[in-house]
């Protein structure tokens, strides 16, 4: 009581003085926050060490020994050309605004080169610190690090058996003409989704959905390994694939708390559901494991925990931890049977799973946003279970379109790399190996 | 002089290795082999289990006099022994010449 009475007390003295008041005002205005800032540094470099070395190390553990270096040159190469991809003239087609018809669809090129962003400008994206913000140039590189991870994950879909060229050509192309729209959709004020109400907080349609699909058409426009019997080859280095996923799980705090872009309660929230979601998805597909295969597999664990974490993305700034948990539990039985039975069954050759675990994982996730959304952690939006049908069905409106437009363009961009520069490697390549054969280089040699 | 070869059990190898220093053999020389056959075993990846024809077994290789041959033998066998399917083997072939690089010592005097 006596707090509060000395709270009101200087509330009145400090609005009757006007200099008081207008510092006050002065407050108000958007401004670059050191601790946001601070945070957000940090979350942009831990984004970026998801692509190199965290999913790197876990497709490259999956692969055979003979193509593991093409699965690390892939994620390197990408980290590297897409960030370019993205400064010259991928954030100004992203995030930049346009006029006209196109505003809803596309940006234009007046940030191309990041021409005109200073370095004292302040982000004019924010979530719930309208004022307190970050710098404009550090939206610019975290959001570079999710435009380099997206094109990263479709590697899982063809790996083994694409030749490099035919894969940048596609990396490229993809990103240009499928990530940029879809991003500047759903994550900019004018994008058509956005304003439709879409959810996607982290990313679950943008960067799951979206190369989920992908990966799906890749991975039947380029064939079968032509020694693809029907089920998974044995993984050559499962401690890779372990260090892959736990780094995986350490960059994705970054990912998902980094895109509350400031560092308050919001983030701290994404933060825990992030974390829960991804514990329990471990935990159910390793229950699942003994219930079907009597054992807890390694491969297992860390599938379900990138499921899991795949799957909270575009909930994580909407949903509390009961929301976490269920997403956690139902995001692994489906991406289980997704991997163990319906790939089967169905017969295309997604390598690494590309589809079945982050694709599926970001269906699950984006729709599942539509029922937990719970106004506990932004008063404005509510999912059906808080009565709000509505929002589910606008989460299928985004979910369905983009996996439309995600296809539609992937099959367009293969068919123009496979006639112009060729895709597929050869049969030869793809039998000695493509570490070999399209790098000269062997990573495990008998040399001293 | 004679080379026995076997292929036995990964999981039986520490007991052959028991029994070949209990026959006093004082050194022996092993390594992983991947055989490939109409045999198949289980493998589980991701959920989907599936048979495999790759079979992780371990090759040992020693070098013997004539004399020692038979009770060598007869270790490797009663130690790698289950009963089962997939015991693996054991090959014997005949030794041109043995030379002990430290003196140029040869003949059967260079082993034990």
């Amino acid at each position: 009581m006596k707090k509060r009475f000395i709270t009101s007390i200087i509330l009145i003295v400090v609005s009757i003085l006007p200099v008081a008041a207008q510092s006050k005002i002065a407050k108000e205005v958007p401004h670059i926050d050191f601790g946001n800032t601070a945070w957000m540094i940090v979350a942009t470099a831990l984004v970026m060490f998801m692509t190199i070395p965290g999913l790197a190390l876990f497709y490259g553990g999956l692969v055979r020994r003979k193509n593991v270096l093409n699965i690390l040159m892939q994620c390197f190469i990408i980290m590297a050309m897409i960030s370019l991809e993205w400064v010259v003239v991928g954030y100004s087609m992203t995030f930049g605004t346009n006029t006209g018809f196109l505003a809803p669809y596309i940006g234009d090129f007046h940030w191309a080169f990041l021409n005109g962003i200073g370095i004292n400008d302040v982000s004019p994206y924010f979530v719930s610190q309208e004022n307190a913000r970050i710098p404009h140039l550090l939206f610019v590189l975290f959001q570079c690090m999710f435009a380099v991870i997206t094109p990263a994950l479709i590697i899982g879909a063809f790996a083994e058996r694409i030749n490099f060229k035919g894969f940048l050509a596609f990396s490229l192309l993809w990103s240009l003409f499928v990530y940029n729209p879809v991003a500047h959709w759903i994550w900019t004020s004018s994008g058509w989704l956005f304003k439709m109400g879409t959810l996607d907080f982290a990313g679950g349609i943008v960067v799951h959905i979206n190369a989920g699909i992908a990966a799906l058409i890749t991975a039947v426009m380029l064939g079968k390994r032509k020694d693809y019997r029907g089920h998974a080859i044995p993984p050559h280095n499962i401690p890779f694939v372990v260090m892959g996923a736990a780094f995986l799980w350490f960059g994705w705090y970054g990912f998902n708390a980094g895109s509350a872009l400031a560092a308050d309660g919001l983030s701290v929230n994404a933060f825990l559901v992030t974390h829960i979601a991804a514990a329990t998805a471990a935990i159910t597909w390793v229950i699942i494991d003994m219930l079907v295969d009597k054992k807890p597999t390694l491969v297992g664990i860390c599938t379900g925990a990138v499921a899991g974490l795949a799957a909270v993305t575009p909930a994580a700034g909407y949903i509390n931890l009961s929301g976490a948990i269920i997403i956690g539990v139902i995001v692994s039985v489906v991406c289980f049977y997704m991997v163990a039975f319906v790939k089967e069954r169905l017969g295309y050759d997604d390598s690494l799973d590309a589809f079945g675990v982050h694709g599926m994982g970001g269906i699950i996730g984006s729709i599942l946003t539509g029922v937990l959304a719970t106004p506990l952690i932004q008063a404005s939006y509510s999912g059906l279970l808080y009565g709000n049908v509505h929002q589910l069905n606008v989460q299928l409106i985004a979910v369905l379109t983009t996996v439309v437009y995600s296809a539609v363009m992937t099959i367009i961009i293969f068919k123009l790399v496979e006639k112009t520069i060729g895709i597929r490697a050869t049969k030869l390549e793809e039998s000695v190996g493509l570490d070999e054969t399209l790098h000269n280089e062997i990573a495990y040699t008998t040399i001293d | 002089m004679k080379k026995i070869e076997a292929i036995i059990r990964r999981s039986k190898f520490e007991e052959v290795k028991e029994a070949l220093h209990a026959a006093d053999i004082e050194w022996f020389s092993y390594w992983d082999i991947t055989g490939a056959g109409k045999e198949r075993e289980d493998m589980v990846v991701r959920g989907q289990v599936f048979e495999s024809s790759y079979i992780q077994r371990r090759m040992i290789s020693i070098v013997v006099r004539d004399q020692n041959l038979d009770k060598t033998i007869k270790a490797i066998m009663d130690a790698a022994r289950t009963g089962d399917l997939g015991d693996g083997k054991i090959f014997v072939s005949t030794i041109d010449e043995t030379y002990r690089i430290r003196n140029g010592q040869k003949g059967p005097d260079a082993l034990y």
